[in-house]
């Protein structure tokens, strides 16, 4: 990369504005990003295995996992943590939601309810601040991507799987993950990940579909988007422990009949889900404000309106509030 | 009484043997477990015959039924002259619906039926010689490898079921688990059983004597078993094994190093099964019979 310069003004013809992305590169950079992403699926699918292994780190370090009888009581829960990661100057907060309880009752009627308010809520603290009168320091909690864990037991979606899915696919990216993939085999992760997309289409779901590699990329690149898409849903193992494999050292599991290699991609998909995710994190954050979001706000704001013709709406409260902010 | 010569008494289990033959014997085996968690391949590599109902109905699509259906297939399979008429029934539909409350109901109204049916033809005037038994000998629950505890449903079912039929869980696609994971796993699961006072089988209460507690204190030990079933053979050093391949090595089901299908197979079939047979007959149906005698 040519550092930012100042080029020869006698070069004819050039302006200078070539140099914009260097320079929002550079702001970028110095602001950082902010990520949410949301974890969904039952208990014991490797979620929380699988967030550790993909940002290295270990998000819940003090996990008591809750008996069945606790779980009884138990509603959905909602816990986000955020950790600050950062990697050769670029600063991200990533903020994990998590969602405990979620699929674990005998009776799931009402177990994604929770989880759609906090999603909603989200939109609705980003609108109000958004029409706000002081808009510089917009904290953006909005959830930009959702993992839904897929069970590698089953033999496609569940009906728990599907309803969930239809209630939130106009609200924010999904992402349907396959865990603890060492239980299958090559050919049944094939037969599996066919059958859920054959379902998802059936059934009229929208996942999160990544955008297709411009025409003026490289090949590589055109090669690995064509890759990633017709892995997914991805079929992943996760795991932070060192195991000693051929002579060195790697992140797997160690069974009586061989190592599963976590960043093997022969042995699964982690490495593309997280190449996913990584490349892909700026296009999560513009579809979830360009398609979720705006849809959110039309709608809201239609509602909002037909309010303001019901209920007498006190001005002075409103002003005041203005004022408020303000200062 | 001393006996002052040969007498030839012990010849009587030579004969109780020869006529165990001949009749050959009934043996009625339930699989419960959510959708996918190997059942019917594991009853196929139980019995080294594709005995599951998904044999008799081969290449069906795998959909989630609505409600939860039992589904009932009769095989009559030889060793060694040795007839053995299999019944196994599955219910497909358990625990994979949204709202899974009362899925237990219709397995526990399909066993209770079963000791009905028996109980209507033991009281009858005229008898028939030989009953025709279609109680459930054992109830196979698969849990899934979650590693974490027993999930509610999974308490509430073995609850229920292991107080009218002999419930044996199993860890079901166990290749999922470490060692490590396994020994915590089952270890958890203990715990849950003994403070939720659910009695699988082997039960403590029915062991007759001294042996009987050790040997059952061993399998005890080690329950649920973590199985895993293969109906594939493979070669490896050699010879054929039954198991699953994958990129990182052959899971070998026979082999205990691998995973405990051999002790669930041991148990079903080489050691316990009349021991399943006697206790359904003797404890349970009798319990069933005294309630409903009592009724009337």
């Amino acid at each position: 990369q040519q550092p930012a310069q100042f080029t020869n003004p006698e070069t004819p013809g050039y302006v200078g504005f070539a140099n914009l992305p260097n320079q929002v590169h550079r702001k970028s950079v110095k602001k950082g990003f902010e990520f949410t992403l949301m974890v969904v699926g039952e208990s014991g699918l490797g979620k929380s295995t699988l967030i550790n292994s993909l940002f290295l780190t270990d998000l819940y370090p003090e996990r008591i996992i809750p008996g069945a009888a606790e779980k009884i009581e138990r509603t959905v829960q909602i816990e986000a943590s955020t950790v600050e990661i950062e990697e050769r100057g670029v600063k991200l907060r990533l903020t994990v939601v998590d969602t405990p309880g979620y699929g674990d009752a005998i009776n799931c009627r009402d177990c994604f309810k929770t989880i759609i308010s906090y999603i909603d809520e989200q939109f609705e603290r980003y609108l109000h601040d958004e029409s706000g009168l002081n808009r510089r320091h917009i904290i953006d909690n909005r959830v930009h991507c959702c993992f839904y864990f897929i069970s590698p037991f089953g033999h496609g979606l569940k009906p728990l799987d599907v309803e969930f899915m239809k209630a939130i696919h106009n609200k924010v990216n999904i992402v349907p993950v396959i865990a603890k993939a060492d239980t299958l085999s090559l050919k049944e992760r094939e037969r599996l990940k066919k059958r859920i997309l054959d379902e998802i289409e059936e059934h009229g779901i929208k996942i999160y579909h990544l955008p297709d590699a411009e025409s003026d990329e490289d090949e590589d690149f055109k090669e690995q988007t064509r890759l990633l898409k017709a892995s997914i849903p991805f079929c992943v193992v996760g795991s932070n422990q060192l195991i000693e494999a051929k002579g060195k050292k790697v992140r797997g599991r160690l069974y009586p009949w061989g190592v599963v290699e976590v960043e093997n991609p022969e042995h699964n998909d982690f490495l593309k889900l997280r190449t996913m995710l990584i490349t892909h994190m700026q296009d999560l954050q513009e579809v979830t404000q360009d398609l979720h979001y705006e849809n959110f706000r039309s709608e809201r704001l239609k509602q909002g309106g037909r309010k303001i013709e019901d209920e007498e709406v006190n001005k002075d409260q409103i002003l005041l509030e203005k004022e408020a902010e303000v200062r | 009484c001393q006996l002052f010569g040969y007498v030839g008494i012990e010849a009587v289990l030579d004969q109780m043997k020869i006529k165990t033959m001949k009749t050959g014997f009934e043996f009625n085996i339930m699989v419960v477990g959510q959708s996918g968690l190997g059942k019917s391949t594991m009853v196929n590599t139980l019995f080294k015959s594709k005995v599951s109902r998904k044999a008799s109905q081969p290449g069906q699509e795998e959909r989630i039924p609505k409600t939860v259906q039992l589904q009932s297939v009769t095989h009559v399979i030889e060793e060694k002259g040795v007839k053995m008429k299999l019944t196994v029934t599955d219910t497909p539909g358990f625990g994979d619906q949204i709202n899974n409350e009362n899925c237990w109901d219709p397995i526990i109204k399909y066993i209770n039926e079963q000791y009905e049916r028996y109980l209507r033809e033991e009281i009858l005037i005229t008898r028939k010689r030989k009953i025709p038994d279609t109680r459930v000998h054992g109830c196979v629950y698969f849990v899934p490898p979650t590693g974490h505890w027993l999930r509610p449903l999974d308490l509430e079912f073995m609850r229920r079921l292991s107080k009218i039929v002999n419930v044996v869980p199993v860890i079901a696609k166990a290749d999922t688990l470490t060692l490590e994971e396994r020994a915590e796993f089952k270890q958890r699961i203990q715990e849950d059983l003994k403070t939720h006072a659910i009695s699988v089988y082997p039960q403590e209460d029915f062991d007759q004597d001294p042996d009987d507690r050790a040997l059952n204190d061993r399998i005890r030990e080690k329950i649920p078993f973590a199985v895993v079933g293969a109906d594939q053979e493979h070669q490896v050093n050699g010879k054929r094994v039954l198991g699953r391949k994958t990129k990182w090595g052959i899971i070998e089901v026979e082999n205990p190093a691998h995973c405990e299908f051999p002790l669930l197979r041991d148990l079903l079939i080489r050691s316990h099964l009349q021991d399943l047979k006697d206790i359904t007959h003797n404890v349970h149906y009798e319990s069933y019979r005294v309630r409903r005698l009592n009724e009337s």
